[in-house]
């Protein structure tokens, strides 16, 4: 293979890349960023804002470092004075037309260009009384804004939708300093995956709507997680302010999602944020549910377990794999009958992106709930489990079928506070995904971790930790006291997983081989 | 003569350029391309040389024969100073003013012809609709300045003193 | 209208020689003057045999950068089950310069024969002639030519009799000078915005539609009739001792000239000549001040400089400048130096395509300070900042607009600085008005 490596040294860092690959990627290997703007990993290279400019040694001028492929021996300067003075000039390029509008910017705090300056920038401006560049602020769809004074003309965006979604909405109009961004009235930004340029944009140009003056970027708290809007399992950030999910946001998974997610996932939080949650564990008592703790909540849900020949569980596809997992193996013994929900909705491709689409199946974990041995006949299960003497709901809607099932024989784990849980013996407050650590199974196969990203309410408990208590008070099974045991110890029904843990998984998971588990 | 001499065209419903004559053009054109995109260029010129303008709806409906995106289209077109995205008066007069042309006068030559249409000013159309003019870079007849373009006719060496007689060539 | 005039004794009459000649426009005229029969003896030729006499001549791009012509063309692969694409850049844009203009209006059938040359050594079926959209006159006069000439077998699936497909398609442009840039023009032939592309790849590697093209300017192609036909030792002994620099070109001339017009000359002529006699020199009582001499993209020289010149590529670069597209920009001692540069710099900032940042934002900044210097509101300052700029604009961008706009600046302030002192220092009036 080293034939096909190139050595090459960047600001004094020797490394060895494949060939043909770019200074800029080359750099990141040596763990030097080159700053730049128009440049991005999953679009094609225009090399125009010339901001990666860097000294090639040897070379008669400064080479822009996206396009440029490394050749053996390159000596690359990041940080020379040369390459420096090149990148100040471009700032000062970039800023004449620029507006200092950073306070009332939704990009500051996550802006490339304001970054920049600070890192390496003019301290003053030589433009002087000149007036800026003005062009209104125009809707450029459902979710984005474009705010013409501050773009910076990188074409991402127009290469975004040209090139990845193969819908080209955008285009550069005009020239010289007379240009920017322009769209056609009739044809916005309504792809599918058109939320993406806000992303793309490198400076508050591109702005959502949804996320319009909501909260600064410095009072955001990031946690990674799994998009759970489908199979697909886009890797996402989940970026919350004071405990709020306040957007979500792709990361990068160059094996799943590239640096892209779809407008449907996107927008797909606000649940994460309700205030109707059960927050104590709900016991029968009487006519009544009545609060206790969760000791005598596992204690009569043992009760209520022991010696049952038949359950059936019915199960949120949102889930998590270990939540499925325990709770299965929770009634090992029983004959059980366990089944998530799948709703549908029309499959959404990504044109430039292969194997990327918001998925049919708008869960985000199928994979993980065969695996686990549930099913998917919604229907039949919930059609059968009146003859079973347990029935278990996980964070499921409590619909009519549903609520009809409702009995002094039913447990319900539930996120949400519903008025038809009223018959139940039990009602267990859980956590959704968002409050807790777990895994989902994405279509492929690929095990992907999600971490807490806002506090549970209450006394809610994830679920796989109320399975785990029900096997312990109910079995004598230890319980697994993290989510990182719990998963650990999924292997030992879950053969796929065995072997596995969260540190393997990393920020990027693992493809195991789905089957269908026994439960079918 | 001039093929861009259209002036009312305001409140008229939208007729579809590519039908009879400019259709066959335009058909007469792929085969010269391997791909329809480069068509693009000429397609315009055809909508500008029927409407004497293109309207946002013949930037569409290039976009349709050519399986383009209206936007694309847009984006292009506004890259070519020559077409007219905006109405312009039945007759476009540019004149150059370049570095060459400005030695030579051409200040005076473009001052007369502000005046003797009543435009007033660039980019202006006269009251009564006959004249758009405009300035423009380099016409590439230095050596015969000053050039001005009115239509389609290239007249060159241009005077103060000519302009009276050319223009009233433009009814 | 003064043009064309009758050729001047100095003059080595090639690529003009019918020029004014209503006949030469039309098909059998051209035969009558000898013709087609240059690319009758090329298709007797191999094209290999046809790049070695084009090398052997010495011809070099005419269009402004000058690369020598045979060696562009053998860059085109061989065998490569490609289609080819032959470009003939007749987008004549470059301020001061206005030769390709009267090749094609008074004789277009040498422009098709060049084509046709062209084409056929480096194995193109298809050549597209991009004409810049003012262009009316020329674009009606190539259009008929192209007519006549597949009517009569020039053109067409079986060139004169040879088996060989050589299809000529007019372009027509649409106001955008940077679609003279080689890249830009296969941009803008695709229906694309005439962006300049990143090289590499180079366009004989993969140019139009992503296919091995040659661009090639109207005048280097036209050139390539008589080389064929003469021989490329006659072209290369049409040379005033610099071999680097043979066969003869057309000048343009304009400005403060008592004859505006394009003069062939030979290479290495002697720009003293060219500008006092050939063009006529000043207007009575007028002396030269200054030229840019390869269009506006290139160093202004001062009159000294000029008159001093050789009319070669080397000649001009040993002068402080460089021969571009040959278009001399003349200026008396009435010219405003300042006013000028503004002029141009004004010129590139309308026409940046808007892609490199340097670009983009340069020469709008560089214009707004100029204008205001001439607005009697320029700041000492004002000097450095543009000689800043303008260092920063060049050598950064993927095409050499940036730099073109930088070089009249940068060169104007240096050669000229008592120009730019009387506005500062306020001893002259302003040039241009305040508004407001």
């Amino acid at each position: 293979m080293t034939q096909d490596r190139v050595n090459v040294t960047i600001d004094g860092v020797p490394v060895a890349v494949p060939k043909g690959t770019s200074i800029i990627e080359a750099a990141k290997q040596a763990g030097v960023l080159v700053p730049h703007y128009c440049y991005h990993p999953s679009l094609p290279s225009p090399a125009v804002c010339r901001m990666c400019l860097v000294e090639v040694e040897k070379a008669p001028k400064l080479m822009p470092a996206c396009v440029t492929t490394v050749a053996e021996g390159n000596v690359v300067h990041v940080n020379s004075p040369a390459a420096k003075e090149a990148r100040e000039s471009v700032l000062e390029f970039l800023l004449i037309n620029h507006p200092l509008d950073c306070p009332i910017c939704d990009q500051a705090g996550e802006c490339e260009l304001q970054d920049y300056v600070f890192q390496e920038g003019r301290a003053n401006s030589r433009y002087g009384e000149f007036a800026k560049r003005y062009n209104p602020v125009e809707d450029f769809g459902p979710d984005v804004l474009y705010v013409a004074n501050r773009c910076i003309l990188c074409t991402r965006c127009v290469r975004f939708m040209e090139d990845v979604a193969g819908e080209p909405v955008l285009n550069v109009s005009e020239r010289g300093d007379r240009a920017y961004i322009g769209i056609d009235p009739d044809h916005t930004l309504t792809h599918p995956w058109s939320g993406n340029v806000v992303d793309l944009c490198p400076v508050g140009s591109l702005i959502s709507k949804d996320f319009l003056h909501k909260a600064r970027a410095w009072d955001l708290d990031k946690t990674a997680s799994v998009c759970p809007g489908c199979t697909q399992g886009c890797n996402i950030m989940i970026d919350t302010r004071d405990d709020v999910v306040v957007r979500l946001r792709p990361r990068a998974n160059l094996d799943v999602n590239r640096h892209f997610i779809c407008d449907e996932g996107r927008a797909d939080y606000r649940w994460m944020n309700r205030g109707d949650r059960v927050e104590a564990p709900l016991r029968r008592d009487g006519s009544k549910l009545v609060p206790t703790d969760w000791e005598h909540a596992i204690a009569r849900f043992a009760e209520l377990a022991k010696s049952v020949r038949s359950v059936t569980i019915l199960a949120s596809g949102r889930a998590s794999t270990e939540a499925l997992g325990y709770l299965r193996k929770a009634f090992d013994g029983a004959s059980v009958s366990a089944a998530v929900k799948v709703p549908t909705g029309s499959e959404a491709p990504l044109a430039g992106v292969p194997n990327l689409a918001l998925r049919t199946e708008r869960i985000p974990n199928l994979a993980g709930a065969l695996l686990a041995g549930f099913g998917t006949d919604w229907d039949r299960t919930v059609a059968g489990a009146g003859a079973s003497d347990l029935v278990v709901l996980l964070d499921v809607e409590l619909d009519d079928a549903v609520a009809k099932l409702i009995s002094a024989k039913t447990v319900i784990i539930a996120t949400v506070d519903d008025d038809r849980a009223g018959g139940a013996a039990l009602v267990l407050p859980t956590t959704t995904m968002a409050e807790e650590n777990g895994t989902y199974v994405n279509r492929d196969g690929r095990v992907q971790r999600y971490f807490q990203a806002k506090a549970a309410p209450g006394m809610a408990r994830p679920t796989w930790w109320i399975a785990a208590q029900l096997a312990e008070v109910g079995r004598g099974v230890a319980a697994p006291t993290t989510a990182a045991a719990a998963f650990a110890g999924l292997g030992k029904t879950i053969p796929a997983l065995a072997g596995l843990s969260y540190s393997e998984l990393g920020h990027t998971g693992r493809l195991v081989e789905v089957t269908a588990g026994a439960a079918r | 003569m001039s093929a861009a001499t259209h002036g009312s065209h305001a409140e008229a419903p939208y007729q579809p350029v590519f039908v009879g004559a400019s259709r066959e053009k335009l058909e007469a054109l792929f085969p010269k391309y391997p791909t329809k995109q480069a068509v693009l260029l000429p397609a315009l010129w055809i909508v500008q040389e029927g409407r004497g303008w293109i309207p946002p709806e013949g930037i569409a409906e290039v976009a349709a024969v050519l399986g383009l995106t209206p936007a694309y289209v847009r984006g292009v077109a506004t890259f070519y100073t020559m077409y007219h995205l905006h109405p312009v008066g039945r007759h476009f007069i540019q004149v150059c003013g370049t570095s060459p042309c400005h030695l030579c006068g051409s200040d005076d030559v473009l001052h007369a012809i502000l005046k003797e249409t009543g435009c007033g000013e660039l980019g202006a159309t006269s009251p009564d609709g006959r004249f758009t003019v405009t300035e423009v870079e380099c016409l590439g007849a230095c050596g015969f300045a000053t050039p001005v373009i009115i239509d389609d006719d290239f007249h060159d060496s241009v005077t103060p003193e000519r302009v009276p007689g050319i223009l009233a060539r433009y009814p | 209208m003064g043009y064309p005039h009758p050729s001047h004794p100095k003059e080595t009459v090639v690529l003009s020689k019918y020029f004014g000649d209503a006949e030469a426009r039309t098909y059998p005229g051209w035969v009558k003057r000898g013709g087609y029969e240059a690319l009758k003896k090329a298709l007797g030729m191999t094209p290999d045999a046809i790049i070695e006499e084009l090398k052997a001549s010495g011809l070099r791009g005419r269009g402004g950068a000058g690369f020598p012509t045979g060696l562009k063309w053998s860059f085109m692969p061989k065998g490569d089950g490609k289609p080819h694409y032959l470009v003939c850049n007749a987008d004549e844009s470059e301020p001061g310069t206005f030769k390709d203009r009267e090749i094609m209006r008074w004789t277009p059938h040498q422009l098709i024969e060049g084509c046709a040359i062209a084409a056929y050594a480096i194995g193109a079926e298809t050549c597209y002639i991009y004409i810049r959209g003012e262009f009316t006159e020329p674009w009606k006069v190539m259009s008929r030519a192209v007519d006549d000439a597949y009517a009569n077998g020039a053109l067409g699936g079986n060139v004169f009799g040879s088996g060989k497909r050589i299809d000529m398609v007019l372009h027509r442009g649409a106001g955008a000078y940077i679609c003279g840039e080689e890249t830009a023009m296969m941009n803008s032939i695709e229906g694309r915005r005439g962006n300049p592309r990143i090289k590499p790849p180079f366009p004989a590697q993969a140019g139009l539609f992503g296919m091995p093209t040659t661009i090639n300017n109207v005048e280097t192609l036209a050139a390539t009739s008589p080389i064929l036909l003469r021989g490329a030792a006659w072209y290369k002994g049409l040379c005033l001792g610099n071999p680097k620099s043979t066969g003869t070109k057309l000048f343009s001339v304009c400005g403060h000239v008592m004859k505006p017009g394009n003069y062939e000359i030979t290479m290495g002529f002697p720009m003293n000549d060219l500008i006092h006699d050939l063009a006529g020199g000043m207007r009575p009582g007028r002396r030269l001040k200054a030229v840019i001499p390869g269009g506006s993209s290139v160093p202004i020289m001062t009159a000294a400089e000029a008159e001093a010149s050789l009319c070669d590529y080397e000649g001009i670069i040993e002068k402080g400048s460089m021969l571009g597209s040959a278009g001399f920009i003349v200026m008396d001692d009435s010219a405003d130096i300042v006013y000028e540069i503004y002029r141009l710099a004004k010129f590139y900032a309308h026409e940046s395509c808007a892609q490199c940042t340097q670009c983009r934002e340069g020469t709008a900044w560089t214009t707004k300070i100029l204008e205001r210097i001439l607005k009697g509101q320029g700041k000492r300052e004002d000097l450095d900042l543009l000689l800043d700029l303008s260092d920063k604009m060049t050598g950064r961008t993927i095409c050499v607009l940036s730099d073109s706009c930088a070089a009249p600046i940068v060169s104007g302030i240096k050669k000229f600085p008592e120009e730019f002192d009387a506005y500062l220092s306020r001893a002259k009036a302003p040039a241009l008005a305040t508004v407001g």
